[in-house]
């Protein structure tokens, strides 16, 4: 418990002094944006002047439902095209690679609408995630000694992985026959096959059952103590307030507040802008995901 | 006409060249769809270039029959580039649409007026098996086998040739389908915007994918024009590409054995419907149908067949039930 308390005032630290207004710039950011905008016909969806997520945080994603969180989300990590925009992931542009590119880069997502495999078995799931293989190449997949060590030495890291998202024992089982909760960790802990530096968790939370809540917070918090960057979005406060160590808010597009989860409570744009209709949206989302 | 001799006269087809070519090009199919999910309508496209590959070399320029396959394998290669590179970065629907419509595409340019110095148009080309004969170990006007299961020399030469291939690409698959390569495959066929978050070139994997399935329907197009001797284009038509879904999904589509048994079968029931018509009109018992019907009714039988199967068997008859009922959402 300790340690973690540590490593949260850490997180913490590295926030010090770092104004809560829209677009401040932060000490040590892994990922900048500047000017990213993406609309579809009329409406603008996303028109973020500038955004830093500072390494080594949980960042939280907040905003009402079509405030442009996901569409943000598909833009810097190359699964939609940008109208204009540019950013650098670790300090190295990467605006307009695309998907497959910006994973590689140790960025890597997932997504609201959970996609699990599902007539691949967990493990299958799992190993897939894993990086340059050569069995993955057509001319290396027909020699066999050429990659199974390699295949070995992947599936014990994913062993270990499913261990700790207590999915050890189902790695044998159709990723389709596992519970909606139980998908998100195993999207979770594919994700961390690919060892990536930061990890951007599209709705984490919606659809698990409370008892699964805990511990895919755990996870996340655990994630950010490895020294990876976390960038999540979701809805419910208390889990937000609970673990972030950074907030942005996302209100048609825009980035309207940033700060410190003190700073984000009290912030009376934020209030009126989402949190006053938090309630009804909560019962809304419930209803959906049912 | 007796019961049995249809039966036997069936089963002798259905292991015949004609099975073997079908399976081969069902085996490139199956690598489209049934492990990547690839929707092509147009098979019978890569057969077109495939069988007229061999057929322009040999016939007309009167190269050597390997060269001709090489040609063949060339031009499926061309043609594979030419539908994935514009189709497979968007929604699989492209592809669907893009496939059917280049193969009667094809089928048109090559049966039209300005074609006919190569492809001589509508009469197609002839004389096409004597390179491919002068390598027979059988003797062609020896017939061999036993009972009713015997065959020409040619007819032989034919079939040992195009099974080995089947089996050769059966194998193939299999080894691709058991490596990280067919697992990255079957992600796709799953969701390939999962597989692309995990740092996975989809849109490559798909080319390769479409350009392995061509080429292997461009083999069967190959046999198709060494085993006739003689095509011509409209021997190339939509209902060919449908017979091979007919024959995939009657299988097991995403199960290596899956063609093999569902050419089998296809062209067994396919002989023994046309048989027993015949047998029954010829002993008066179908007196509103004369012999240009059954040819209808043969497909319609085929569409029959398809419907059946999907509503009672939709993995097919080697596929995994279990596999198939997972919960997609
Ligand atoms: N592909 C699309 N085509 C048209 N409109 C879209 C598309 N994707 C998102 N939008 C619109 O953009 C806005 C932002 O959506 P989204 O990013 O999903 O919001 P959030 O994730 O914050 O709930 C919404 O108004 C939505 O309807
Ligand atoms: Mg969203």
């Amino acid at each position: 418990m300790s340690s973690d308390e540590t490593t949260v005032s850490g997180a913490e630290d590295r926030m010090a002094g770092v104004e809560p207004v829209p677009g401040v710039g932060k000490p040590d950011p892994v990922l900048v944006a500047d000017g990213v905008r993406r609309s579809f016909g009329g409406l603008t969806a996303v028109d973020v002047e500038h955004l830093e997520v500072q390494r080594g945080t949980i960042t939280a994603l907040i905003g009402p439902n079509g405030a442009g969180k996901s569409t943000l989300f598909n833009l810097l990590t190359g699964f939609d095209r940008v109208d204009q925009g540019r950013w650098s992931f670790d300090g190295e542009a990467i605006n307009g690679r695309r998907g497959h590119q910006v994973a590689r880069s140790g960025m890597v997502r997932t997504f609201q609408l959970t996609k699990a495999l599902t007539r691949m078995s967990v493990l299958d799931n799992m190993l897939l995630g894993a990086q340059r293989q050569y069995g993955e190449r057509m001319a290396g997949a027909l020699w066999r000694p050429g990659w199974r060590k390699q295949e070995a030495a992947n599936t014990e890291r994913a062993m270990a992985l499913l261990e700790r998202f207590r999915l050890l024992d189902k790695r044998d089982d159709m990723a389709g026959s596992l519970s909606g909760g139980q998908r998100k960790l195993l999207e979770m802990a594919r994700s961390l096959m690919t060892e990536p530096d930061m990890i951007m968790l599209d709705e984490p939370m919606a659809g698990v059952n409370p008892a699964l809540v805990q511990s895919l917070l755990g996870h996340i918090t655990s994630l950010r103590d490895e020294g990876r960057t976390v960038l999540f979005v979701e809805h419910d406060m208390d889990v937000i307030m609970g673990i972030s160590d950074w907030i942005v808010v996302l209100a048609q597009g825009r980035v309207i507040a940033e700060g410190r989860p003190s700073d984000i409570k009290s912030d009376k744009q934020v209030i009126d802008a989402y949190l006053g209709a938090q309630e009804d949206e909560a019962e809304a989302g419930e209803g959906d995901d049912g | 006409m007796d019961i049995l001799t249809i039966l036997a006269e069936s089963a002798r087809s259905a292991v015949g060249p004609v099975a073997a070519i079908y399976a081969l090009a069902a085996v490139g199919l199956n690598l489209h769809f049934g492990y990547t999910g690839l929707l092509n309508f147009g098979q019978v496209g890569f057969m077109l270039v495939g069988a007229y590959g061999v057929g322009i070399s040999v016939g007309v320029y009167g190269l050597p029959v390997l060269v001709g396959f090489a040609v063949s394998l060339a031009c499926a290669v061309v043609l594979a580039l030419l539908l994935g590179i514009p189709t497979l970065r968007l929604r699989s629907d492209y592809l669907a649409i893009s496939t059917i419509a280049t193969a009667e595409v094809l089928r048109y340019v090559y049966r039209a007026g300005f074609a006919e110095p190569l492809t001589n148009g509508v009469y197609g080309l002839q004389n096409l098996s004597a390179g491919f004969r002068s390598i027979n170990p059988f003797e062609s006007a020896e017939r061999y086998g036993f009972g009713v299961f015997n065959f020409s020399g040619n007819h032989l030469w034919v079939m040992v040739a195009t099974w080995s291939l089947v089996g050769l690409f059966a194998l193939l698959t299999w080894m691709l389908m058991h490596s990280p390569w067919g697992r990255v495959i079957k992600g796709i066929r799953e969701d390939e915007d999962a597989v692309r978050s995990l740092g996975k070139n989809v849109f490559a994997y798909k080319m390769q994918v479409l350009v392995l399935g061509g080429v292997i329907g461009a083999l069967a197009g190959g046999m198709m024009a060494v085993h006739q001797a003689a095509i011509n284009p409209d021997q190339f038509k939509p209902q060919v590409s449908f017979f091979l879904w007919a024959i995939l999904l009657l299988g097991g589509a995403g199960r290596v054995l899956g063609p093999l048994i569902g050419s089998v079968v296809f062209w067994f029931l396919m002989n023994f419907t046309d048989g027993l018509l015949r047998a029954l009109g010829s002993e008066g018992y179908l007196p509103f149908l004369s012999g240009p019907d059954f040819g209808a009714i043969q497909l319609a039988f085929v569409g029959l067949l398809l419907v059946l199967l999907i509503v009672f068997r939709p993995q097919g008859l080697i596929g995994d039930r279990k596999e198939m009922l997972i919960n997609v959402k």
